[in-house]
């Protein structure tokens, strides 16, 4: 338990180490943790100058979104602005790098720019400079033009952000451009909705009027799968459902007897496993992404559902079956074969299976016999556990970010079923959704 | 009492005394000064009676009002006849049963009285229909409850289906899908695979009690159509469940 503490941590404070010994190297980088440091790099953000009246509203929100992009990544500290030097560059010949240098602020970097907006467009000069040598190319230097709209300056801010994450992390992927499915039933029925992962943003993709849960990101992120209740000659029954992020549409998908339910991807997005019972009981089946040629995988006497495939070997798939009286996690590899359950202490439900993005660990969702629902990550090398949530509600289906640090989960904690995001070591609990009742969350992959 | 008051009471009793002593010694009566003339007799309060004939008829038919009156000077039905005489009769012909009041009112007041006619509405065409399909089928099959997290058919449930499967065997004409329910407890996506055992269970057993499989349909529902909503085990029974819905 303490090992895997230390892992966890590990992942945490991992992106210092990259920055401290710069490399770029991100492979494996979990095995290179030992003798980490725990210094993050400080870093300020200067409010961005408009250069206009007009620009002053877009400026302050360009500004706090890439604040909040940078607080969330936990790879830096962010200075806090009431530390800041009165003085605040817009342009590079502007910055009096020694009054950052200096305490308070103490930043190793500064973020400054301004906004110049017309009615047709913005225009964004950003920039990020090494305080420390000041003299030296700016870390990053960016122009941003588009439309003069909340979405479009949301999504340069988050472009920005990524770039200083990216930079000061040494590739770790930063997950500010990333987007979050999941389910809402706030207009009357579950549809597919999509939002921001700050949770800005949130709108439906389906309009189905029916039963639409479990979305899949494809790994390109171009597509979304997930399992719709579609009439056909009468009958209403589960089936995989494909959405197109290209073209805003469903995909034909071809309909199986009985239920078919949460299909996942592939890691190389060219095939889908799911659960159906179109032979007998639900199994799994894995077909390409037309669902053509569907393979049955599991031959057993249970329910099978809810499949995660790793998605850094490619080689084992984890997923929930009650073939031993209960659901419990079973792991296989890819064609079906050395079928093992993961063996819990303790009795009771084991749901919800995702693999880290490194594909060393598993989260999922633990019944224990106090009948709560939480929240647990498991290394499946060493079947060591931590456990993330405790005595808030039900916590479900995780999902893990593609920085691999942290997770997006529904809970029941505030009364009502809302999707959180959190650190993988369960610090810094986030509410994105408030409004009607949301669940089902699935983070892109970048 | 003041002096005037006062010769005013005793010239009274002096006069009541000399009346007195007159009446005790005299023997002629002197005669009662004539009676006042009578008042003229007031004026009688009306009466009216009212009759139908016959009370009951069937639509279309006529029945006959008549009615008789005293002191009254003016008389009216209602509704539709209007103003009558002091005694009469006339044929009303009303489309549903209506009650008719005569008023009457003359000098002395007024009076009433009703009488009412009855109308038989046509018996409605008799028409040999049973129960609809849909009735028959609500009244004749039994879902198959199960119990948490289980698939397994338990003994009230094969009574329950024992009779779906009578009624079905008898109504060849009949498909039905079998949607497998869950309660909130579990998961969504677990839900669904266990719904969608529930309903091959309840399939399977029908089919062993000799109802044709191609009759039958299975969909899990999971818990996302729940038939209770409340936190409780007595609704979470209601939705742990192999319901039938007609199909055609």
């Amino acid at each position: 338990m303490l090992s895997l503490a230390k892992h966890v941590r590990w992942l945490l404070f991992v992106v210092a180490t990259l920055f401290l010994t710069c490399s770029a190297i991100a492979q494996d980088w979990v095995r290179t943790g030992t003798g980490l440091g725990q210094v993050k790099p400080r870093v300020a953000l200067a409010d961005f100058g408009p250069r206009s009246d007009s620009a002053k509203s877009h400026s302050s929100l360009f500004t706090q979104v890439v604040r909040d992009d940078l607080q969330f990544s936990g790879i830096l500290e962010l200075a806090s602005p009431s530390f800041y030097p009165p003085q605040v560059p817009t342009v590079p010949t502007e910055l009096k790098a020694g009054a950052w240098l200096d305490p308070p602020t103490s930043a190793f970097y500064v973020g400054f720019g301004n906004l110049s907006e017309s009615t047709a467009e913005i225009a964004i000069q950003a920039w990020l400079f090494d305080v420390r040598n000041p003299s030296s190319q700016p870390v990053v230097g960016k122009v941003y033009r588009g439309a003069p709209t909340d979405l479009q300056v949301r999504k340069f801010a988050h472009q920005f952000a990524d770039e200083i994450i990216s930079k000061l992390s040494g590739g770790l992927p930063s997950v500010a451009s990333t987007q979050i499915a999941f389910v809402s039933s706030r207009t009357g029925s579950k549809e597919i909705w999509v939002m921001d992962y700050d949770g800005a943003n949130q709108h439906p993709l389906t309009s189905l009027r029916s039963i639409a849960i479990t979305p899949r990101w494809s790994p390109d992120g171009s597509r979304i799968a997930f399992t719709c209740f579609a009439p056909y000659n009468g009958l209403t029954s589960a089936q995989i459902c494909m959405y197109s992020m290209d073209t805003g549409k469903l995909v034909a998908f071809p309909r199986f007897r009985g239920t078919n339910i949460t299909p996942a991807w592939s890691p190389d997005g060219a095939q889908l496993i799911f659960s159906s019972s179109m032979q007998s009981n639900p199994e799994l089946y894995v077909s390409d992404i037309s669902g053509g040629r569907p393979k049955r995988l599991t031959f057993s006497n249970g329910a099978n559902m809810s499949p995660a495939w790793n998605p850094k070997t490619g080689q084992t798939i984890a997923f929930v079956s009650d073939r031993g009286g209960t659901p419990q996690l079973y792991l296989m590899n890819a064609d079906g074969t050395s079928t093992t359950k993961l063996d819990l202490p303790d009795k009771g439900y084991v749901i919800d299976p995702a693999w880290s993005p490194n594909g060393q660990l598993l989260a999922f969702s633990w019944r224990r016999p106090n009948d709560n629902y939480d929240l647990y990550i498991m290394d499946a090398a060493s079947h060591q556990l931590v456990e993330l949530t405790r005595d808030q509600g039900r916590n479900e289906r995780p999902s893990w970010a593609p920085d691999g640090r942290h997770l997006v989960f529904e809970s029941t904690r505030t009364g009502t079923r809302q999707i959180w995001t959190m650190l993988a070591d369960g610090s810094q609990p986030h509410q994105l959704t408030t409004g009607g009742h949301n669940e089902s969350p699935n983070w892109s992959t970048h | 009492m003041n002096s005037v008051s006062r010769s005013l009471f005793r010239a009274g009793l002096f006069t009541a005394l000399v009346a007195v002593l007159s009446v005790g010694c005299g023997k002629k009566v002197t005669p009662a000064p004539p009676a006042p003339p009578p008042p003229p007799p007031a004026a009688a309060r009306p009466t009216v009676t009212l009759q139908a004939s016959p009370a009951t008829i069937n639509k279309g038919e006529s029945s006959t009002l008549s009615w008789n009156s005293t002191d009254a000077t003016q008389l009216s039905i209602a509704p539709e006849v209007g103003a009558v005489t002091a005694q009469g009769s006339t044929k009303v012909t009303p489309s549903d049963s209506t009650t008719y009041t005569i008023t009457a009112s003359g000098p002395g007041g007024s009076a009433s009285a009703t009488a009412s006619v009855s109308v038989n509405a046509p018996p409605p065409p008799v028409v040999e229909k049973g129960p609809s399909d849909d009735e028959l089928f609500l009244k004749e099959v039994r879902d198959a409850y199960f119990d948490y997290d289980k698939a397994d058919i338990r003994p009230d449930a094969r009574e329950a289906l024992s009779k779906t499967a009578d009624f079905l065997k008898g109504h060849p004409q009949f498909k039905v899908t079998i949607e497998g329910h869950c309660d909130e407890r579990g998961s969504t996506e677990y839900n669904l695979g266990l719904g969608d055992r529930r309903a091959s269970a309840t399939k399977q057993y029908l089919v062993s009690l000799g109802v044709p499989a191609d009759r039958l349909t299975t969909v899990s529902f999971g818990k996302e159509k729940p038939f209770c909503t409340e936190h409780n085990e007595a609704c979470w029974q209601q939705n742990r469940r192999g319901h039938f819905v007609k199909a055609n």
